[in-house]
């Protein structure tokens, strides 16, 4: 059956109780890496809220008697070409990462909802225009959409953000609609109907609750390639604007002038990009396992 | 008890589903899903409804609910023509008549809980809400059997029996006149099929609305039915009371259908199958009479003429030319 219960599917995998610690305890059992994955991203959670207290230094603040500091006490990850602190930097930076990446998957994920639930339930030429508008969507690549996006919009980090957005829109919707097309049939629909409940108010309270579990999987494992993307278009000059520390553009200027001298300032963003990524995709990947039964052993 | 006003009258009602193929979407054919199909369901009546899978059961089932829309023919339901209502009329409507599913686990949404699913009809027709609307719920789930406590439990924590409760407690929640039965208990255990059975009795007694009572058990279909209609190809072939149509049956498909039951007795030698073959595909139905490919008793005219429900006796209609119209004794 295409309706998957999260907690069913939990409990019936073996995690007994529904309190948050044991429910751990069970993804660290049975899924490792996805509970590594899990942590990672906690941290980089932890990291973007506490960014004022661990960052040490602010991380706009130029000191020019410390310019390319080597890693040292004073300054763990060294400092840039403007004395910048970089460990600073990268935990400011996990703000602008955090917030392109949620925002933009939130954003995204919405409207692919609201087009899937739409072109799976209403079918007929609705449905034959959003696949099409998809189509057409999905033939460019992530990064060259964004790419666009930001340069007709300019870039700024609600721009950023929608920029990321848009091209995630078709991805979604593609899943949600073909959850909706298998759901339509289920009897639990026809029942629905008899009950003389009005289509709209069908769509939002059988049909969408029941596709929510594999949007839960899809959105995390989208939220590393946002994550990545903003790192890409600001490694490009297309991303979130100076002095604003974002990882991509801590990159891009420093990659062609430093990585000999300075190797520090590429090493360490590079670490955080993919840690970023790593995390949610390993945290992903276990949420898709669990929630898929033919996935199980 | 069908000589008054019928609660539910279904006349020459007629289903037809385009079979579509290649790119530009060409009808190719057509499923004659329920060719011509009429019948009558009084007050307070079980009429039972026998057929093989595949021959309209529940497409006549969806049809009279509207949740498929008929090709042609006309639905009444006290008296009111429901075959083209309007939406908003329908939707008023739809209170006279539920339906109970085959699959007690497709047809419960697995993320509400019991008392909402049963309480929901009450909330979309602005019955009850609140405080009344648990007191409405729990009433019902008492009805059908089951406790007022588990109205917070989700669908999985139920067994199939308790399952089918809930579907029968969502039916009963709006009063209906009419309950549509699709195979309600085919995908029951045999100990739970029987209390479920007795439970729909019992409910009918206590309510006195109708059934229409779909099955192809026909053990089942003899145990709740007053009267029984027997279905091939899309089209009512007999239509009796039950003590009837079991005593005497005239139509050679309901004698090869009522012949086919197993009994439990192993010394009992099993008579040649008075039929064989498959049913034709509905998509190309045979001329004439739609049974004659596996009739034993075939003659030039079924292949040709079709033949139409005639009178073989009191309250007992039969379509077959044998014995000028009156089926075989």
């Amino acid at each position: 059956m295409a309706v998957i219960n999260y907690d069913s599917e939990l409990r019936r995998a073996g995690a007994h109780s529904t309190r948050g610690w044991r429910k751990f305890a069970f993804l660290a059992q049975r899924h490792l890496l996805g509970a590594v994955g899990l942590v990672i991203m906690v941290l980089f959670v932890l990291a973007a809220l506490l960014a004022d207290f661990i960052g040490r230094y602010d991380p706009l603040s130029v000191d020019s008697l410390h310019r390319l500091a080597a890693p040292s006490a004073q300054h763990w990850l060294g400092t840039d070409s403007f004395g910048r602190d970089v460990w600073s930097r990268i935990v400011h930076g996990a703000r602008i990462s955090l917030a392109v990446g949620v925002g933009s998957t939130l954003l995204g994920s919405s409207i692919g909802v609201i087009v899937g639930l739409a072109s799976g339930y209403l079918s007929g030429w609705v449905d034959l225009v959003f696949q099409r508008v998809t189509d057409i969507l999905q033939a460019l690549p992530l990064l060259v959409l964004a790419l666009v996006m930001t340069a007709a919009l300019g870039p700024s980090l609600p721009n950023v953000i929608i920029a990321i957005a848009i091209p995630l829109i078709p991805t979604v919707a593609r899943v949600i609609r073909a959850n909706t097309l298998a759901l339509r049939e289920l009897p639990f629909i026809e029942a629905a109907k008899s009950i003389g409940m009005s289509e709209t108010r069908i769509a939002l309270r059988h049909v969408l609750p029941n596709t929510l579990a594999p949007l839960i999987v899809l959105a995390t494992a989208q939220l590393g390639s946002t994550i990545l993307t903003e790192a890409s278009l600001s490694f490009l000059g297309l991303g979130i604007p100076e002095p604003y520390p974002s990882w991509g553009r801590m990159l891009s200027e420093s990659a062609a002038e430093y990585v000999r001298t300075a190797p520090w300032l590429v090493i360490f963003p590079g670490i955080a990009i993919s840690l970023a990524v790593f995390g949610t995709n390993l945290f992903g990947d276990a949420l898709r396992d669990i929630l898929d039964p033919r996935q199980r052993g | 008890m069908t000589d008054a006003t019928p609660l539910l009258e279904v006349t020459d009602l007629i289903k037809h589903y385009a079979v579509r193929g290649g790119v530009l979407r060409r009808r190719v054919g057509t499923v004659h899903a329920v060719d011509g199909v009429s019948f009558t369901v009084g007050v307070g009546e079980t009429l039972g409804m026998v057929g093989e899978s595949g021959c309209g059961k529940s497409t006549v089932a969806r049809s009279i609910l509207r949740l498929v829309e008929p090709t042609s023919g006309s639905i009444h339901l006290n008296g009111l023509d429901i075959t083209h209502l309007g939406k908003a009329d329908l939707r008023e409507h739809r209170r006279s008549m539920q339906i109970i599913f085959q699959d007690p686990f497709a047809s419960l949404n697995p993320r509400m809980t019991a008392g909402d699913i049963v309480g929901e009809p009450l909330s979309v027709h602005g019955l009850a809400t609140g405080r009344a609307r648990d007191e409405r719920v729990a009433e019902l789930f008492d009805q059908v059997g089951l406790r007022a406590d588990q109205m917070q439990n989700y669908p999985h924590q139920f067994s199939g029996g308790q399952r089918q409760r809930i579907c029968i407690a969502r039916a009963l929640s709006l009063g209906p006149d009419l309950i549509v039965c699709d195979e309600p208990v085919s995908a029951l255990d045999v100990s739970i099929q029987a209390q479920v059975i007795n439970l729909l009795i019992d409910l009918q007694r206590r309510h006195g609305f109708s059934y229409l009572f779909i099955a192809h058990d026909l053990a089942v279909v003899a145990h709740i039915s007053h009267r029984v209609a027997v279905m091939y190809l899309g089209r009512i072939v007999e239509i009796a009371d039950k003590t009837e149509l079991f005593a005497n049956p005239r139509h050679p498909y309901t004698q090869a259908l009522l012949a086919s039951v197993p009994v439990a007795d192993p010394k009992k030698k099993t008579l040649k199958p008075l039929i064989d073959g498959d049913v034709p595909s509905p998509i190309n139905p045979p001329s004439g009479c739609a049974f004659h490919t596996r009739c034993r008793y075939v003659m030039e005219r079924c292949r040709i003429e079709t033949p139409v429900l005639a009178d073989a006796g009191t309250k007992h209609q039969v379509a077959c030319f044998l014995n000028e119209g009156t089926g075989r004794a």
